[in-house]
């Protein structure tokens, strides 16, 4: 297992930096950052002293060394719009975005699973066809569409529910969570369930196949010969059975969400990563865009991680293969 | 002989689909004394599998018992609440499958299995339970059982993963096991191990044992009665050596040509022409005669099952003294 913990490390590090070098050397090309940074009357020499200052009159490969160099030391640079160290920047944004998607991937995941388990197990009863018919709905439904539709019903015509930000929040750790407010989970309940529909409907499609398939197979047909009562047999045999598809697609979906509520943030003015770089990529903030970049490629890498960990947990046959 | 253990009567499960009714078990009676060993034996298809099952209530949709009784120490099984039947899975009527590689779940390890098939009829404490687990496993003869426990069916070869599944069979001490081929998937040398060990452990925990098998050798080591089934129906019945020795059935003659060890070295081996009806259409009256070498025109209607002395029969031509 160790042996296998460090391989991976190995090739999470490799992954990092080839994702930094694609970042950088892309962001590189999508513009000149300097006429965002001073004015466009200022002196020539101004100009090119700035130029200098930020390092753009170097060759791309010399500035691309010097930004790993930072990177190694942990600095992400400062934000040209914000005027702050881009880390603290995203850090600051980031608890949002992580509230957000972890109540949308894993409601989803709580809801979508049992539901789906159950479409499986009686797939012709009419409570089967209706969380079905939910789930087309969910994929068929654009986010951006169902978020302003639940916008228009919950908050303009109810007014059950606030239309966007984040309402009250609590600090705990140096960081605000607004889910620990009834205001802030009043708040984040339409954003999360916005995001939430298309996960919904994922998990409940992953679900109902797994047990679709596992309900037919021999073990659970022995359980059954043991006596085994019915929810034993599904929730002590064919749960663990079925779960590596389901935690793999979680822990993908965790990332992607975490990575690209963008439009979510951007329809309930969420202040999280996705309103960031949305602004950062307007007005060619440079630092913020890799750092950004560079954080979620980290992200996708470390959930990743887990799932892979996960799997040996859940899949003895997995762990054989690797010592 | 007191009652018997089992008494099944004119047993009907059919499998309802699209295509048609599929009667895969159709008019089966049969008696299963205590400790008793019985052979089912027949051609893939012929509704062994399917009487075992409905036995156990086991009968996954479309399909379901549409006739007959069956009934366990005088208790009926047929038409009972799935709840009771579960109670009694397991406590008084167990089974093991065919392929030892599937029926044990890949994700639990051994223990965990072992635990869940005790804990579904008592609760017993995770320390007497482990020690049941170890009994029964060492019973099985699986060696250092206890260092085994924690692990995987992966980690079990294919006879080691059977005899676990029968270990977990007999844990409740069920009175009677429903063996649906247990040894068609397994080697030759495993086979006659793990035949030997059940037929052993059936004898000294009194348990009765139905044995299903295409293999008629392998039956016949074992089983006192046999049964033999062809298309929902048994053919023929009656002690194993004297079936054997002399078939009434020309099914049953069949089946006996076709073993290998029958046949001189080096010729071709017998087979029984043709292949078994689909159960969803099946032919008029006797359901082998396009098959049958002694048919004619009486078997166009079904045969009366003929009894005598212990054995029994159901064909228009019996064979005398097993002559072809």
């Amino acid at each position: 297992m160790l042996g296998f913990l460090i391989q991976r490390l190995m090739q999470a590090a490799v992954v990092m930096l080839a994702i930094s070098a694609l970042v950088f050397v892309g962001v590189f090309a999508i513009g000149n950052p300097i006429d965002v940074l001073i004015s466009p009357d200022v002196t020539q020499q101004i100009r090119l002293d700035t130029i200098a200052r930020y390092g753009f009159d170097r060759p791309l490969w010399e500035q691309y060394l010097a930004f790993l160099n930072r990177l190694i030391h942990g600095d992400f640079g400062r934000s040209f719009v914000f005027n702050m160290p881009v880390l603290n920047l995203i850090l600051s944004r980031l608890p949002a975005t992580l509230e957000l998607t972890l109540a949308a991937v894993l409601g989803a995941t709580l809801i979508g699973v049992p539901l789906g388990m159950f479409a499986g197990y009686r797939p012709d009863g009419v409570p089967s066809r209706i969380i079905m018919a939910v789930s087309v709905l969910g994929f068929a439904l654009p986010t951006f569409w169902i978020g302003l539709m639940l916008i228009m019903v919950f908050a303009v015509q109810l007014g059950w529910l606030p239309a966007g930000g984040r309402g009250e929040t609590v600090h705990i750790l140096g960081v605000e969570w607004s889910f620990l407010t009834l205001n802030g989970l009043r708040h984040l309940f339409l954003p999360a369930l916005t995001l939430s529909l298309f996960r919904l409907a994922l998990m409940i499609r992953l679900a109902r196949a797994g047990m679709r398939e596992a309900i037919l197979s021999d073990y659970v047909k022995f359980a059954r010969a043991q006596g085994l009562s019915e929810m034993k047999v599904v929730c002590g045999h064919v749960l663990k059975n079925i779960s590596i598809p389901i935690v793999t697609v979680f822990g993908l979906e965790l990332a992607a969400t975490l990575a690209f509520a963008v439009v979510t943030e951007t329809i309930f003015s969420w202040p999280g990563l996705g309103k960031l770089i949305i602004d950062s990529i307007q007005s060619l903030d440079r630092p913020v865009m890799v750092a950004y970049l560079v954080l979620v490629a980290f992200l996708f890498i470390m959930i990743n991680f887990m799932v892979d960990i996960a799997y040996a947990a859940l899949d003895p046959r997995l762990r054989a293969g690797r010592a | 002989m007191s009652a018997p253990l089992l008494q099944v009567r004119d047993l009907a499960t059919h499998f309802f689909m699209r295509e048609g009714v599929a009667k895969a078990v159709d008019g089966v009676s049969f008696e299963l004394g205590q400790g008793e060993i019985l052979g089912l034996v027949g051609e893939s298809g012929s509704g062994k599998s399917v009487t075992g099952y409905s036995l156990l209530g086991l009968v996954d949709p479309p399909g379901r018992i549409v006739a007959g009784s069956i009934k366990l120490n005088g208790q009926e099984l047929v038409g009972l609440p799935q709840a009771e039947l579960r109670r009694m899975r397991g406590r008084r009527m167990a089974m093991v499958f065919q392929d030892p590689m599937t029926t044990l779940n890949p994700v639990l390890t051994v223990a965990t299995q072992i635990k869940y098939a005790i804990g579904a009829h008592e609760s017993v404490s995770a320390k007497a339970g482990r020690a049941r687990a170890i009994d029964v496993l060492t019973r099985v003869g699986i060696p250092d059982a206890a260092a085994r426990l924690d692990d995987y069916p992966h980690q079990f070869s294919g006879g080691m993963r059977q005899r676990v599944a029968i270990a977990i069979a007999l844990l409740n001490r069920p009175d009677m096991i429903v063996a649906d081929e247990p040894t068609t998937a397994l080697d030759v040398s495993i086979q006659a191990q793990i035949l030997a060990e059940m037929k052993s452990l059936v004898r000294d925990l009194g348990t009765a044992l139905i044995w299903i098998s295409h293999d008629l050798a392998a039956v016949s080591a074992l089983a006192g009665r046999i049964m033999v089934m062809y298309a929902g129906r048994i053919v023929e019945y009656g002690p194993t050596a004297a079936v054997l020795r002399a078939p009434r059935h020309p099914y049953t003659r069949g089946l006996l040509d076709s073993l290998p060890m029958r046949a001189e070295p080096g010729q071709e081996l017998a087979q029984i022409p043709g292949a078994p009806p689909s159960l969803a259409a099946l032919p008029p009256g006797c359901p082998f005669h396009p098959r049958c070498p002694s048919a004619d025109a009486i078997c166009q209607t079904a045969p009366a099952t003929t009894a005598s002395g212990g054995r029994g029969w159901r064909c228009h031509h019996p064979l005398l003294d097993g002559a072809a």
